[in-house]
């Protein structure tokens, strides 16, 4: 069985989702791909199926963080060594996953981030909303984690069976980048970031709206500090 | 006896007669009905209680009954939407689990189907 699996969460992404798999395939060709449909209302889930993925159909929509656990779960039970997520919306760049997962194989840490904003990045320019909030959580998160991370928002993420593990019993639900990484910091976990090129999203909407921009830092910045408060678990 | 005072009565009534007959009728659990029932009558009784509101008044240092009244029923609703907050924080994980361990176990049968209809008969 191949050590690595691809895991592409989607939700309502009929647009991109076959052009996405079709690329993906085509960078990796050995590595399985698994789509995780959200319970999409559109033609997500065939489309997927008909590029070649495989689906895991979740029977009602759980927002993004339920649906990439369900994908790490399903992973870490099939013995998958290293799952790397690539959005459903095409703004990753597939040729960059085999530089996570030698970042994944080389480099002593539980979790490669695929980063915007380190030497040898590229990507779309953000309207200054997005900066702003990219800009404060790299903020909050510095002291937390004793080291800054660029790219504290990115979804294109690789981790090991190690934080696989991990996140198959605990992953943050409904805004699950930022405080997944605090969930790794309490494990005393690493991670690297691995310079990626980003693109502008292939099709459809972000869901992100500015009344949301205000609810997902008031979210996810009550959510750190909850994580960095658990002591659960921590590891010694 | 203050008018909000007999307003409150009346809403405690309304509120008892609509979780029985809610009862009654399976829309809600009888564990959750207990709550509300409880709230119900505690703000009947103390509308009805010109004394013990002064006593609570007192207590509080606030010197009119019907506000007083107003600060009592509002931190007894106050715990029991907090307590129902954390019954559905609970139940909202549970299902989210559920929903994986069910998509999970569909995937898994799937895979089997697709290895059995590969498998040459005989």
């Amino acid at each position: 069985m191949s050590k690595l699996l691809i895991l592409i969460p989607a939700y309502n992404e009929e647009g991109a989702i076959a052009g996405v798999v079709t690329e993906v395939r085509a960078a990796m060709p050995d590595a399985p791909v698994l789509v995780v449909d959200d319970c999409s209302a559109d033609g997500t889930l065939t489309l997927a199926r008909g590029a070649g993925a495989r689906v895991l159909a979740l029977p009602h929509h759980l927002g993004l963080g339920g649906c990439v656990q369900a994908g790490y779960r399903l992973a870490f039970e099939l013995g998958y060594e290293y799952v790397i997520r690539v959005d459903g919306d095409g703004q990753h760049d597939p040729r960059d996953i085999v530089k996570i997962l030698e970042a994944l194989e080389r480099e002593d840490c539980e979790m490669a981030i695929g980063s915007r904003f380190v030497n040898g990045s590229s990507g779309p320019n953000f309207g200054t909303g997005r900066a702003f909030g990219i800009a404060f959580f790299r903020a909050v998160l510095r002291p937390i984690l004793g080291k800054t991370v660029h790219d504290p928002t990115s979804g294109f993420v690789g981790v090991n069976r190690t934080a696989l593990g991990l996140f198959s019993r605990s992953f943050p639900l409904e805004y699950p980048e930022i405080e997944a990484l605090v969930v790794l910091q309490r494990r005393r976990f690493r991670f690297v970031e691995v310079p990626c090129r980003f693109r502008p999203r292939q099709a459809g909407r972000s869901s992100i709206t500015a009344v949301k921009s205000l609810y997902y830092m008031v979210h996810v910045l009550l959510g750190v500090f909850v994580n960095v408060l658990k002591f659960e678990g921590r590891r010694k | 006896m203050h008018r909000l005072l007999n307003v409150a009565a009346l809403f405690s009534l309304a509120l008892i007669l609509g979780v029985l007959a809610s009862v009654r009728r399976a829309h809600i659990r009888v564990e959750y009905s207990v709550s509300w029932l409880l709230a119900a009558l505690a703000l009947l009784g103390l509308s009805r209680s010109a004394g013990a509101l002064r006593w609570i008044g007192g207590v509080l240092g606030v010197a009119d009954p019907p506000l007083a009244l107003l600060v009592v029923s509002g931190a007894i609703f106050v715990v029991v939407l907090f307590r129902l907050s954390l019954r559905i924080s609970g139940l909202k994980d549970a299902n989210i689990a559920l929903a994986q361990r069910i998509a999970i176990l569909e995937f898994r049968l799937e895979t089997i189907d697709e290895k059995v209809k590969a498998t040459p008969a005989g």
